[in-house]
């Protein structure tokens, strides 16, 4: 009776169970649809809302605050924020420190994991851990020592006109390659590790030197990951803000990034020329974001997911 | 053994050893000179009384006495740490959580995947000076978009989101998650491709849906990069500081106080106090040893064995 029973009903629950599945597999979709549409809008909020702000003069926004309609819109804060404050110097020293500091990284960081991945010796987990650890500290634990060896350290007077690595482009270069350095090992000795062997011994049977192994055989074969490296180099570096507000002291000589609290006190009384700054020091970051944003989601897939 | 060790012999010359030992000398110096040489140092100077003022002769052993002055004394340690561990909660509950969800949504290639995760991931190349410049916009008091909306804009009903210390930590968090939550999802996202699709359409056969699909079979795989996103969003709440630093316009507000800031506070405030800025950092160094040797275990553990 029961085996009867559920023969007949088997077909039809079957039936059933697959279009309630149907459904709320309809559902989730519409569900997670509506998340990600309401996500979307709530992010693009801020940095729309900063746009609309500094389109305005602050004279509109003083008297209906920011969130009205406006009366009229126009380009002056960025025009005015570009002409009275320094910003082409911070920029300026922005190229100054970014692109010598994103260049030795990749070269050190490359002659390093070359070694650890292709020369047979000791020691090499070692000095890998070394490497990985010391770019996972947080920056505030080495700042008091490195603030304190900024102070003593001489330097030549042409790298630094008070003849220290404080408050110099040099010592802001050497902090920014040391502290990236650890995160580039590790990424390309993963990298490196994953090149066959059996180029490398053609190239030895061939009589090519170590340095040849390094430079015209390695490189051009980690050119991928150095490109999506040089791509978040480039971004962290010019992001930075921690090692220029503690070890640059003089605020014309600060990267565009951290020069951005010394606008904040500039421009105290008009938030809307502040929000236009801060939106032209975003600039490059934009560049690489419609341009290399391929390359810049590569190089945290590398660093994050090891093969 | 013999065979092995043939081409080390036939490939190291003495050029090339001096080779090895420049490509490999600079660096490892460079990093041992700039980053564990200062934070060992910090070590040692915790136990240590100097202000700055005069050589290094200055500097007097002083106990364990910061780290009693940290812990007894200062009225801002306990608030920092504090913040510091809601900050960590938070980014664990919360900003981790929604980054994955993210991931695994768009993932599945649902309608304007690519413009979802364009929009989400923006956050994450803005520096964080920017990020906290442009939410003052939302949260001021008078014309911000927050209050303007809800109606607290007038003198008498003011609510002060960065100023208010029952607030103001809750305000700065909301911006933080907001680039958090991006870059978890780039994260998680390249874990997801990397994951066999075989796997997932095996486990769709047997039966499994979506939900457990996704975690019994590919979160499980998933678990290096998992461990890789909660490294990482733990050392990033011990890191946080731009935040902070550009909302408070000068010395840090009440309620916003983290360690980070408190470290920086004893070289650049008025008094310089590197014995007692060391026994902060010593603090901090602790607390990320943890995340740190969890990383390392899983990266370095299975190369230990040749």
């Amino acid at each position: 009776m029961t085996a009867q029973a559920r023969s007949t009903t088997a077909p039809a629950v079957a039936a059933a169970s697959r279009r309630r599945a149907r459904g709320s597999r309809r559902a989730a979709r519409v569900a997670a649809l509506v998340f990600m549409i309401t996500a979307t809008v709530l992010w693009l909020v801020p940095i729309l809302f900063a746009l609309y702000v500094s389109l305005r003069p602050v004279e509109d926004t003083a008297q209906s605050g920011y969130f009205s309609l406006p009366r009229h819109l126009t380009l002056g804060n960025f025009t005015d924020a570009w002409t009275q404050s320094d910003m082409q110097r911070y920029f300026l020293n922005s190229v100054i420190v970014t692109v010598p500091a994103v260049l030795v990284t990749l070269l050190l960081a490359s002659s390093v994991a070359f070694v650890l991945s292709r020369v047979r010796m000791r020691y090499t987990l070692t000095l890998l851990i070394l490497f990985t650890a010391g770019n996972l500290l947080p920056q505030q634990v080495i700042i008091t020592p490195l603030y304190r060896l900024y102070l003593l350290i001489p330097v030549p007077e042409f790298l630094s006109e008070n003849g220290l690595l404080y408050n110099s482009y040099a010592g802001l270069i050497l902090i920014n390659v040391c502290f990236q350095l650890g995160f580039c090992v590790f990424v390309l000795s993963n990298y490196m590790k994953s090149i066959p062997h059996e180029i490398y011994e053609a190239a030895v049977v061939d009589g090519a030197s170590l340095w040849t192994r390094y430079w015209k055989l390695t490189l051009p074969l980690c050119r991928p990951a150095l490109a999506a490296l040089a791509t978040l180099l480039t971004t962290w570096i010019y992001n930075d803000f921690f090692w220029a507000i503690v070890l640059i002291q003089r605020g014309d000589k600060r990267p565009i990034t951290s020069a951005l609290a010394n606008l904040q006190g500039q421009f105290v009384s008009n938030q809307n020329m502040i929000a236009a700054a801060a939106l032209i020091a975003a600039i490059p970051t934009l560049i690489v974001y419609v341009v290399l944003q391929r390359q810049f989601i590569a190089g945290l897939a590398l660093g994050s997911t090891k093969g | 053994m013999a065979l092995q060790s043939r081409p080390r012999a036939r490939g190291m010359t003495p050029r090339d050893r001096v080779l090895v030992g420049l490509m490999l000398g600079i660096p490892v110096l460079a990093d041992l000179a700039f980053v564990w040489f200062p934070a060992l140092s910090s070590v040692v100077l915790s136990f240590t009384r100097w202000n700055g003022i005069g050589g290094l002769d200055q500097i007097k052993p002083y106990g364990v006495e910061n780290y009693r002055i940290a812990a007894t004394v200062d009225p801002q340690f306990w608030p920092a740490v504090q913040h510091n561990a809601i900050w960590l909660l938070v980014f664990v509950c919360l900003a981790t959580p929604l980054g994955m969800l993210f991931a695994v949504i768009i993932d599945r290639n649902i309608q304007g995947s690519r413009v979802y995760q364009s929009v989400l991931f923006l956050p994450v190349m803005l520096s964080l000076a920017l990020i906290g410049i442009i939410w003052e916009l939302i949260y001021s008091p008078n014309y911000g978009l927050i209050n303007s909306i809800t109606g607290h804009n007038h003198d008498d009903n003011l609510v002060n989101w960065l100023g208010d210390p029952h607030l103001n930590l809750w305000a700065v968090l909301v911006e933080a998650c907001w680039r958090q939550a991006g870059y978890v999802m780039i994260l998680y996202l390249a874990g997801l491709k990397a994951v066999d699709p075989s796997l997932r359409e095996a486990a769709l056969i047997d039966g499994s849906n979506a939900w457990q699909t996704f975690f019994r079979v590919v979160f499980p795989v998933m678990k290096p990069i998992n461990v890789v996103i909660l490294v990482v969003t733990l050392i990033e709440s011990l890191r946080a500081y731009d935040l902070v630093y550009i909302n408070s316009h000068g010395p840090v507000l009440p309620g916003l106080e983290l360690l980070s800031i408190l470290v920086t506070q004893n070289i650049l405030g008025e008094q310089t106090r590197i014995g007692y800025g060391s026994a902060l950092g010593v603090v901090l160094l602790v607390i990320s040893l943890v995340p740190i040797s969890v990383f390392l275990y899983q990266t370095f553990r299975r190369e230990e064995r040749p």
